[in-house]
């Protein structure tokens, strides 16, 4: 296999060299565009990176000086506490983030999804559980539309909403 | 090399004779190693096309955040020197070109169910034909429609028939155009002093001021200049209409010596700037003087009462005699006595909501519905769909419109009833109840209908004020059938 490949490169090496150096510009140009977007920054759970584009500056601010801040990052609440769940959501929210904001065709301001919205209602009764039990339980029996905490409780995270 | 000079073997033979100095054509005798040369080249093609497209994507991706970061750094750039006489919207546009390409948009003809038009805008009688008889004998039967867009607000006063058959003051270009300089030019420097100078003027006379160096004063609409201070950009009031009746409002509730660029908070300014216009409004006796009815308060019954205390009449009914007075556009005090007013929400926080500019903001001022762009203006602060607030729109309009046409056919049905009262031969002294009765109702119908929201600003006061109206119309009525009966 190894040998296959040996002779493959030394066989094919002039155009090979050709296509490493045109496509290691192109891989430059583009570790240089990550690294100006802060893009490790979203390998972290620093809330600041929720803001790298300035659209969470409210809620950012918000969050800052709001009782939750002690307590929860950003993505405490916005993220699944699982390894797969939660980097599968950071994933998505990170694809559409990015796509919406390049492109610029989003509703400003902006609404949480329905299925951003349930993870925010799990992290919710994550820390709240012992007090919110029987609340939520008498939710659930309905026909699973009852209100989120957030509906009453809608600037205890961050405002405006 | 070696290996460009191996792919380049399967070439075409004129262009690889070119290369290899007619050698090739020996070797390359065979067709297969011909077609294994032409797909390398194909190959190197593809890989060129593919990473061109990858490197001009990704350059346009940093591009791209490149100029988000800008919009976050810099609000703008001076590029033009504007002043307190700078009534062209241009020069302030090449500094601020965000807020200028959305003036701009006001041109563009816009529809609500209750509101818009084209190039020539439908006669209002057309949907409501109660109008040319709540109107008859006044300019208002003449010609009345619906609105366009800010852009046109000098264009088609000097187009309506209403100025152009009838003698109007120079008063009326208070609104409908970026005026201060002319102002301040008749004044001497003096606005206020130039104010009672063009008020008085016919207007034909007044559209065409000029200063010494033959420049026409009178020439744009709404300017920047009309709400933003040069240099500072801060919202301000420059209108004397508004800054005497705000000053006189205040003093009726107790606040003395009024300035409302001195004593407004900035909230309050995102009203008061488009109060300067948006207003019930009359030309106070000879001067001409533009007066805003203010000084009892804000309520249609309290201008009213102003109206009655100093005897004023718009004109004359031409049916029945009565002496009527006309509402305006009394959308600052109607909004004033609404739900939004009250949690401290301004005209401008839904008419011109701040709108996103890449990582930037800005007020657009685009002002338009806010009907044509739930999202911004209304989602702020309302978290629900826009289906559902726009369900919750109609639900207002739609009732306000049913009970306003109750109280058009009220209206008409006295009319009918004291001209009958009339042409039976009842006396002035006899009647005199009916007309009082018809200036009253006249007012609340005329103050709903021709508020620009359907009721929107103020859902209440709307129902209050057309549940008032058809009962005048009504005792109106029956007092003037009572005189009939008893002929």
């Amino acid at each position: 296999m190894l040998n296959r490949i040996r002779t493959f490169v030394s066989s094919n090496f002039g155009w090979l060299a050709v296509a490493a150096a045109i496509f290691g510009a192109a891989a430059g140009i583009g570790a240089f565009t990550f690294h100006y977007a802060h893009g490790l920054s979203y390998m972290s759970s620093e809330p600041e990176a929720c803001r790298n584009c300035h659209i969470m500056n409210t809620q950012f601010d918000s969050w800052n000086n709001s009782p939750h801040r002690e307590k929860a990052l950003c993505v405490d609440c916005h993220l699944p506490h699982d390894i797969a769940g939660k980097y599968f959501a950071k994933s998505m929210n990170g694809y559409h983030h990015s796509a919406a904001f390049t492109l610029q065709n989003f509703d400003w301001p902006i609404r949480i999804k329905p299925h951003n919205a349930e993870i925010l209602q799990e992290n919710c009764e994550r820390c709240h559980k012992d007090m919110v039990e029987n609340i939520v339980a008498m939710e659930k029996m309905g026909n699973g539309e009852g209100a989120k905490c957030v509906h009453c409780h809608k600037s205890v995270g961050h405002g405006p909403k | 090399m070696i290996g460009i000079k191996r792919a380049l073997r399967g070439l075409p033979a004129t262009r690889a004779n070119i290369q290899h100095g007619g050698k090739s054509m020996k070797s390359d005798g065979n067709n297969s190693s011909a077609q294994k040369g032409a797909a390398s080249l194909l190959l190197i093609v593809a890989v060129f096309i593919a990473a061109a497209a990858l490197t001009a994507a990704v350059a346009a991706l940093l591009i791209n955040i490149q100029t988000r970061k800008a919009e976050s750094y810099t609000p703008f750039t001076w590029l033009a020197d504007v002043d307190e006489n700078t009534t062209d919207p241009e020069v302030w546009g090449r500094t601020f070109p965000l807020q200028y390409d959305n003036y701009l948009k006001t041109v563009d003809a816009t529809h609500t169910r209750f509101g818009g038009s084209e190039a020539l805008p439908p006669q209002k009688s057309e949907r409501d034909p109660w109008l040319l008889r709540l109107y008859a004998g006044y300019a208002f039967s003449l010609d009345y429609r619906e609105r366009r867009g800010h852009a046109y607000m000098l264009e088609d006063q000097q187009e309506t028939r209403r100025v152009k058959e009838r003698k109007q003051p120079g008063a009326c270009l208070h609104c409908h155009s970026s005026i201060i300089a002319a102002y301040r030019f008749k004044g001497d420097g003096d606005v206020m002093k130039g104010f009672d100078i063009v008020n008085a003027m016919p207007y034909e006379e007044a559209a065409a001021i000029t200063n010494a160096d033959g420049k026409k004063l009178v020439e744009h609409p709404v300017s920047c200049v009309d709400c933003h201070e040069p240099m500072t950009m801060k919202v301000r009031v420059t209108r004397p209409g508004f800054i005497n009746g705000i000053k006189q409002y205040k003093a009726s509730q107790g606040v003395a010596d009024y300035d409302v660029n001195r004593d407004a908070t900035r909230a309050e300014m995102r009203g008061y700037v488009c109060g300067q216009c948006h207003v019930e409004y009359y030309f106070k006796g000879e001067g001409k003087t533009l007066t805003f009815p203010w000084h009892n308060g804000l309520k249609a019954d309290d201008i009213e009462k102003y109206y009655d205390e100093v005897q004023f009449n718009d004109w004359t009914h031409a049916e029945t005699g009565a002496g009527v007075i006309k509402a305006q556009h009394p959308e600052f005090e109607m909004w004033n006595q609404g739900i939004h007013a009250r949690a401290g929400v301004a005209c401008v926080d839904c008419h011109m909501p701040y709108m996103r500019v890449g990582a930037g903001k800005t007020a657009d001022h685009w002002v338009r519905s806010p009907l044509l762009n739930i999202n911004r203006a209304c989602q702020p602060c309302h978290n629900i769909s826009e289906t559902e607030i726009k369900a919750r729109v109609d639900n207002i309009q739609d009732k306000t419109y049913v009970l306003m046409t109750e109280a058009a056919k009220a209206y008409t049905d006295m009319l009918d009833a004291v001209v009958a009262a009339k042409n039976a031969g009842a006396s002035e002294d006899a009647l005199a109840p009916s007309l009082a009765l018809q200036r009253k109702a006249q007012w609340r119908l005329d103050y709903v209908s021709s508020e620009n929201s359907m009721g929107f600003h103020a859902p209440q006061e709307a129902m209050r004020l057309l549940a008032e109206s058809i009962d005048f119309s009504r005792q109106g009525q029956i007092s003037a059938m009572r005189i009939l009966a008893a002929n």
